[in-house]
């Protein structure tokens, strides 16, 4: 019952859309007027519909109704509520009717709020986005209907992969989906704005709350993800440069050079034809991700052309969504002119500097990711990892963060260097000394340059506030302290632990002291424990941190019955200074424990620096909508005024 | 096609009787010598786990990630060097067990895109303010 619902609810959105498109059009072609009203309603009721049906699998989730298809596979009866809740769009299906339900939803948003831009601009907007949702609305329908039923109904499901069952992890999903699916805003607007030819301030200010939005979840997203893997997985490791981990960096890459061209848009009227490219591209890359992640590409390549059916729907997809687009770009390109003028010492020649360099470290990152697939569509099998992608990326951040340290001290339009004379030997003195202190030290060439980086950085992200009234700083300029300032909190984190990290794999009996770093450890006990969906060995560790008083640690070693999988839950301790790291292995033939222990100097900085980067998009976003919402009430004030008056 | 199949082949023979064996010696133990440890460190980072999906040797519990870092560890104990090891294990599994792409004639592309990007960038900035000066 439910679950014809919910598919009568999906199909309905699905000729929402059509109509929202077709409407959309007719009214541009200047033949139908009448038609130019029901687009902004439709849109919102599509959206409305989207999320019925996305409700409905969470319920039957929630149910464990085993006659879905799509939950007898992905999950069981005996899975805790959270995991149950959350597994609904821990899987293909769930997860694209997630994505089409947050494109509706945020189209459905821009419909009902947004009224600066012309109306035909919106009118081809909300077209736009009704193409590109169309294009999903018939992937998940014809190529992974979530509301497929059984027959006959099994008596159990097969349960959720065991890594996947983590609080974080349950929410990690949505939240990129959020960063992933906003861009396709971003996209529309562009796509809108070329249309009329109305590629000014306005539209980039129309387009700016969405893409600050969908980085700050882009942010989080990654940020999580990261951390997920990190004490997941159990090795310490962060960063894999792992074809899921790209696809949600690129589009991260892509949404940080928009959001700086569009807010030389917004305030300076330039970078016109390069902010609109860029919003087409943020959004390919969120389609790349998406395509990579669900096609099953990444598994093998064989096996994406044995099952070719969903790949190259999304990849069709793909192809007519960004084809149209740089189509459209290429016909309109003559006409959208580059806008105002400036010198290459200003406030927009650094942000320019940070665009070319954000977007050669995106094209290292395509390469890196999908030349493997592409040499293995011709027969050979290669890996490309960090030592190709740490370097190729450090060659375009490293001169990057060089110029974020004096950027945004710049005026606009012109400026010179010797203005901030001061400010610059002060980065340059700290950058040089940080540099000289590492050379002497030993630290390899890539953590060196992190830290030294981001000593000059966590410097000189602040000196924007230097010599004014700190209670008069606007929002948005906090944010940007913020975020400069995380990123150089986030580095700090990362140079620290490739360069400082120590590592002691050990065999212990119960009773036995081990040492790392400045920790010393005793196992105390091993005990065996059962939860909900499984048995674990869980042994108890007292840490003590240089001879203070110790904490108990309890790493365990679980297995889950359904799917059959063990996994281990490190234990860790998180000082000021840094974090303990504790896993419990195997026992060995002679009955002693494997441990694996790791002191990591200064590692949480890494997902600190990423929420403060997340918190500095925050505030930037607040600062906006605050002083939009204060125009739009100043606006009606003057409107109601009028009125008076008049009467 | 044969260079893949052999690491096939040796992985669906040896992985079954591995999940009963105990571990290798210096899967789960380090070299005394930290220098050495260290190196073996570095070059383990750089190797492919062939059982799990993008993970190096360094971070996986798969039997056959144990039975390289044993491999590694011997052999950096030997006195073999890091990138001699990775030459042998290349031969033995093929390519794909290296995240360090070599430069051949299959994978020169990955090589060219730094050099063609940073060109590229440096002709948008040109572009852009040239004539100008600074």
């Amino acid at each position: 019952m439910i679950a014809n619902l919910g598919l009568a609810a999906l199909w309905l959105a699905a000729a929402l859309a059509a109509l929202q498109l077709v409407a959309g059009a007719l009214a541009l072609g200047g033949r139908g007027q009448d038609f130019a009203g029901i687009v902004r309603p439709v849109a919102v009721i599509q959206g409305l519909l989207a999320a019925a049906a996305m409700i409905a699998l969470v319920v039957l989730f929630c149910q464990t109704d085993l006659s879905v298809k799509l939950v007898a596979s992905n999950s069981h009866s005996s899975k805790p509520l959270l995991y149950k809740f959350a597994g609904s769009w821990g899987n293909h299906e769930g997860s694209m009717l997630l994505w089409v339900t947050i494109m509706g939803l945020a189209g459905g948003f821009v419909a009902l709020v947004e009224r600066r831009l012309p109306e035909r601009t919106m009118l081809a907007t909300l077209a736009g986005q009704a193409f590109v949702s169309l294009g999903f609305y018939a992937f998940l329908l014809l190529a992974s209907n979530p509301f497929e039923r059984l027959d006959p109904v099994p008596v159990e499901g097969m349960g959720l992969n065991p890594l996947l069952q983590d609080p974080g992890l349950a929410f990690h999903p949505p939240t990129l989906y959020i960063g992933y699916v906003g861009l396709s805003i971003a996209f529309s607007f562009a796509i809108g704005a070329l249309i009329t030819r109305e590629v000014g301030p306005a539209f980039a200010r129309a387009m700016r709350p969405w893409v600050l939005g969908s980085w700050i979840f882009l942010t989080l997203g990654i940020t999580a993800g990261s951390y997920w893997a990190y004490y997941e997985l159990g090795w310490g490791g962060w960063w894999f440069w792992d074809p899921v981990e790209n696809a949600s960096l690129m589009p991260w890459l892509a949404a940080t050079a928009l959001l700086h061209s569009a807010s030389v848009l917004a305030s300076r009227n330039a970078l016109r034809a390069w902010t609109v490219m860029l919003g087409v591209v943020a959004f390919s890359m969120s389609m790349v991700g998406t395509f990579l992640v669900r096609s099953g590409i990444l598994t093998s390549v064989h096996a994406f052309a044995v099952d070719p059916t969903r790949g190259s729907f999304i990849l069709a997809l793909l192809a007519i969504n960004i084809g149209a687009a740089l189509v459209l770009f290429g016909l309109r390109a003559a006409s959208v002119t580059e806008g105002e003028q400036f010198a290459v010492t200003s406030r927009e020649g650094a942000l320019v500097f940070n665009n070319v360099m954000l977007t050669g470290a995106l094209g290292i990152v395509l390469v890196g990711t999908l030349y493997p697939l592409l040499a293995e569509s011709m027969g050979q099998k290669v890996s490309v990892g960090p030592p190709y992608f740490n370097p190729a990326t450090a060659m375009f951040v490293v001169p990057m963060l060089a110029v974020l340290a004096v950027g945004p001290l710049l005026r606009w339009r012109r400026d010179r260097l010797t203005r901030i004379r001061r400010e610059v030997a002060v980065a340059a003195g700290l950058l040089l000394g940080g540099l000289a202190v590492m050379v002497i030290k030993g630290v390899p060439l890539l953590p060196m340059l992190g830290l030294a980086l981001a000593g000059m950085l966590a410097v000189a992200s602040l000196l924007p506030l230097r010599g004014r009234k700190l209670r008069t700083v606007k929002l948005p300029l906090w944010g940007m302290v913020a975020a400069h300032f995380g990123v150089a909190v986030a580095l700090f984190g990362m140079a620290c632990d490739s360069a400082f990290t120590v590592e002691r794999l050990v065999a212990a009996r119960v009773g036995d002291k081990v040492a790392v770093g400045p920790w010393q450890l005793t196992l105390k006990s091993i005990q065996p424990i059962a939860g909900p969906n499984w048995t674990a060995l869980e042994a108890g560790i007292e840490a003590s941190y240089q001879g203070a008083a110790p904490d108990l640690l309890k790493p365990q070693a679980r297995q889950f019955w359904t799917p059959y999988q063990s996994t281990n839950e490190s234990a860790l301790d998180t000082r000021w200074n840094g974090q303990l790291y504790v896993v419990l292995g195997e026992q060995a033939g002679d009955g002693r424990w494997q441990l694996r222990l790791w002191w990591k100097p200064f590692v949480p900085l890494i997902w600190y620096g990423g929420i403060l980067i997340a918190l500095g998009g925050v505030l930037a976003l607040l600062g906006r909508v605050v002083s939009d919402l204060r125009r739009i009430i100043a606006r009606d004030k003057i409107a109601w005024r009028r009125e008076r008056q008049g009467r | 096609m044969k260079r893949l199949l052999i690491p096939l082949l040796l992985l669906a023979s040896a992985a079954p009787a591995q999940d009963k064996l105990p571990p290798a010696p210096y899967a789960y133990t380090q070299l005394a010598d930290p220098a050495q440890e260290g190196k073996a460190q570095a070059l383990m980072l750089t190797l492919r786990c062939l059982q799990c999906q993008g993970q190096s040797i360094a971070d996986s519990d798969a039997p056959i990630a144990g039975d390289m870092r044993n491999q590694v560890r011997l052999r950096i104990a030997a006195g073999e060097e890091p990138e001699a090891i990775r030459g042998w294990l290349i031969e033995r599994y093929g390519d794909y067990v290296s995240y360090k792409p070599a430069l051949t004639s299959l994978t020169w592309p990955l090589f060219a895109a730094p050099v063609l990007l940073l060109l590229l960038a440096f002709a948008l900035l040109r572009r852009r303010f040239g004539g100008k000066g600074a």
